[in-house]
């Protein structure tokens, strides 16, 4: 089966280090995903963590060094020419942090969206003001007529962030991916931007949600994967993963939110190295920091197991190989 | 491995008869050549000795102005248009230049979200101690260094990072320095506006502990500020409720999480979807906030309250034409809300 997009053993290496020591920084490293029509998967991680760089792998915005990105089963590395790299465009859309910057502010909305709806060749010359009109009501900015005649700056931030989706759902994608897309947005008006997600999802679209904040991915994701020093280390259903999560990296992660709902309890929290993707030897990238860690995290480097159905980890300690979901892969290959 | 830190949420009476920091009415405008926008609106607040206080609000509703005037940083365009700021019952609007030099870093200190790009590049780290103490106090470089040494232990970092340029140290790690110098003269109070909004959550999670931690060991007060309620609701022994330049609620932190009255904090809270509770739609609350030089009339918040209805024409009126104030609702609970008042 092939799913919308999926990603193969994604790599992404820069160099890294001064005159005198070359390095390499494995920004993303052996990342596989796939995503679904109507599902919204979440990419989570701290700074660093390599999560923005597969959302501009997926972007195209930088080539990878290993690994494969597939559209509806073809690889978009393969067929460069401009015809293909414009269809994979306007199929996969990106939502940026930043309303601010991402919106030409000697532009109205509608010259902001008439403009995708032109170079696509999307709506005929009379049903273009329309097809505005529909797709301000799609992100909630009502009346549209209003709207449409207003510039950036006469938007608040929620309203921004509405115009840029906007801008992404008029080339009628398959795919949104969104980088932080609440993370510069005031508190109380988040929760509208979340909305619109779920309810884009209901249409259809596969979401890819990159975040540092795990709260809001439950809230809108089904799926999430909890990226750490350029690996994938947990991966599985959202409620599941935050509920009983199998990495200690997911653990410190969630136990470090706060949550509001009492007094701040004190947890352990050992010191290590952040700069773990940078030559890394053998071993598990998270061991330094790892309270569970035993010999063979220091040696070999844990491959992502499914210790439980569908949620897997990347861990010698809470999801070795010996458990059932790597003899499920067993048997399925025999 | 879990420890639990459980203070008591109820204020001390007694702090309170006489609280370190007593601000009274306080307005502050921004006066520009066009327009003049009050960004604080008649503020009054108290905070105890060793109190926390957390402050929270959207951007623009001038939490970090309120900030500025207890440390006496408030600068054209911005100046103080009326009401006191009392420090242990002195006034300091109107106090000197010099006095104000003195009564900052050993009096109040305070902790920026940017303040990790407040260090010096090119001076290594405790030398930057050792100037700011010397500016204070009669101290040797020797005794000086040692005390930095002291301090950075305290928040976590090894001592021998004294000799180290700030670009070595990660962001978290700048941002503990400046919270060690902000420790250095023993403060009565540290106020933080969002301190850690910048960093990774379990870097705010390290710090968060240490500030607990430190200030325990040490007794000081905090001013917390940061638009992360949740942040606060754990933090905080009191929590105040800014919006659009007033204050709208102020109770202990366990009466904001269980029982809040004021129905932006009620949006507030609704804004935050939950980590571990069942998830539900939420809501949010319905427009932004608005622009502080064109507030709107009566109740600032009546424009995006969903109780703000027509139906009930005296009470709307009221919503519409005239500024609720603080009334305590339960001890130590006060809420500035109309609604909140007829249901009493």
């Amino acid at each position: 089966m092939s799913s919308l997009l999926e990603v193969r053993g994604l790599s992404k290496e820069f160099s890294a280090g001064g005159m005198m020591r070359r390095a390499r920084l494995h920004a993303v490293d052996d990342v596989s995903f796939a995503l679904e029509p109507g599902r919204i998967t979440a990419l989570a991680g701290e700074s660093g963590s390599g999560k923005s760089t597969v959302a501009r792998l997926l972007a195209r915005l930088y080539d990878p060094t290993a690994g494969a990105v597939l559209f509806e089963g073809r690889d978009v590395a393969a067929d460069r020419s401009r015809s293909n790299v414009l269809r994979y465009r306007s199929k996969v859309q990106m939502i940026f942090q930043d309303p601010f910057a991402s919106l030409n502010p000697t532009k109205t909305v509608r010259a902001h969206l008439e403009r995708p709806l032109r170079i696509h060749g999307l709506a005929a010359r009379h049903d273009v003001e329309a097809r505005v009109h529909e797709l301000l009501e799609t992100v909630g900015l009502v009346p549209p007529f209003a709207v449409a005649a207003k510039y950036p700056h006469q938007l608040s931030g929620g309203q921004r962030q509405r115009v840029s989706i906007a801008r992404a759902l008029a080339v009628e994608p398959r795919v949104l991916i969104a980088d932080e897309p609440i993370s510069m947005l005031d508190v109380s008006i988040r929760v509208g931007i979340l909305n619109l997600m779920r309810d884009l999802k209901d249409r259809g679209i596969a979401f890819l949600y990159v975040t540092h904040d795990l709260a809001s991915a439950r809230y809108v994701a089904d799926d999430i994967l909890v990226m750490y020093a350029g690996q994938v280390v947990e991966q599985g259903p959202v409620d599941e993963v935050l509920a009983n999560p199998l990495h200690p990296y997911t653990r410190l992660l969630i136990s470090s939110i706060p949550d509001g709902t009492g007094p701040l309890q004190q947890i352990e929290i050992r010191k290590g190295t952040a700069s773990a993707a940078v030559d890394p030897r053998p071993g598990c990238r998270f061991v330094d920091r790892c309270p569970l860690a035993i010999d063979v995290c220091r040696r070999e480097t844990p491959e992502l197991v499914e210790a439980r159905p569908a949620q897997a980890a990347r861990c010698h300690v809470t999801a070795p190989p010996t458990t059932h979901g790597e003899d499920v892969h067993a048997e399925s290959a025999s | 491995m879990i420890a639990d830190l459980t203070v008591s949420t109820t204020v001390d009476e007694q702090q309170l008869v006489r609280p370190l920091v007593q601000i009274e009415d306080l307005v502050i405008d921004y006066a520009t050549r066009s327009r003049t926008t009050r960004a604080v609106d008649g503020v009054s607040l108290a905070i105890g000795t060793g109190e926390i206080v957390g402050l929270a609000g959207e951007s623009g509703c001038g939490k970090s102005t309120l900030a500025n005037a207890v440390m006496q940083l408030v600068r054209p365009p911005a100046r103080i248009a009326g009401g006191r700021i009392l420090f242990q019952g002195e006034d300091l609007v109107g106090k000197s230049p010099e006095e104000l030099r003195r009564f900052r870093w050993r009096n109040v200190s305070m902790v920026f979200q940017s303040a990790m790009n407040a260090l010096n590049p090119v001076m290594r780290v405790g030398d930057q101690f050792v100037d700011m103490m010397r500016a204070h106090e009669r101290v040797s470089k020797r005794d000086a260094i040692r005390t930095a040494g002291e301090l950075l232990e305290l928040v976590g970092i090894d001592r021998r990072r004294i000799n180290a340029y700030p670009h070595e140290l990660s962001g978290g790690m700048r941002q503990r320095v400046i919270i060690a110098m902000a420790l250095a003269l023993r403060p009565e109070l540290m106020i933080m506006d969002e301190p850690t909004t910048a960093l990774d959550v379990v870097v705010q999670r390290e710090i968060l502990q240490q500030v607990r931690a430190l200030q325990r060991e040490f007794g000081f007060a905090v001013l917390f500020i940061t638009h992360d309620l949740s942040l606060l609701l754990e933090l905080a022994n009191r929590v105040a409720i800014m919006y659009a330049g007033e204050i709208v609620e102020v109770a202990p932190a366990g009466a904001i999480r269980d029982g809040a009255r004021h129905p932006y904090t009620e949006g507030l809270l609704r804004s935050f979807p939950p980590l571990t509770r069942p998830v539900e739609r939420l809501t949010g609350i319905p427009g932004s906030p608005p622009d502080l030089a064109a507030p709107p009339s009566g109740c600032r918040f009546h424009t995006r309250c969903p109780h703000c209805l027509a139906d009930r024409p005296a009470l709307y009126a009221r919503q519409t034409g005239e500024r609720p104030v603080l009334r305590e609702v339960a001890p130590g609970h006060w809420v500035a809300c109309h609604l909140v008042e007829e249901q009493g």
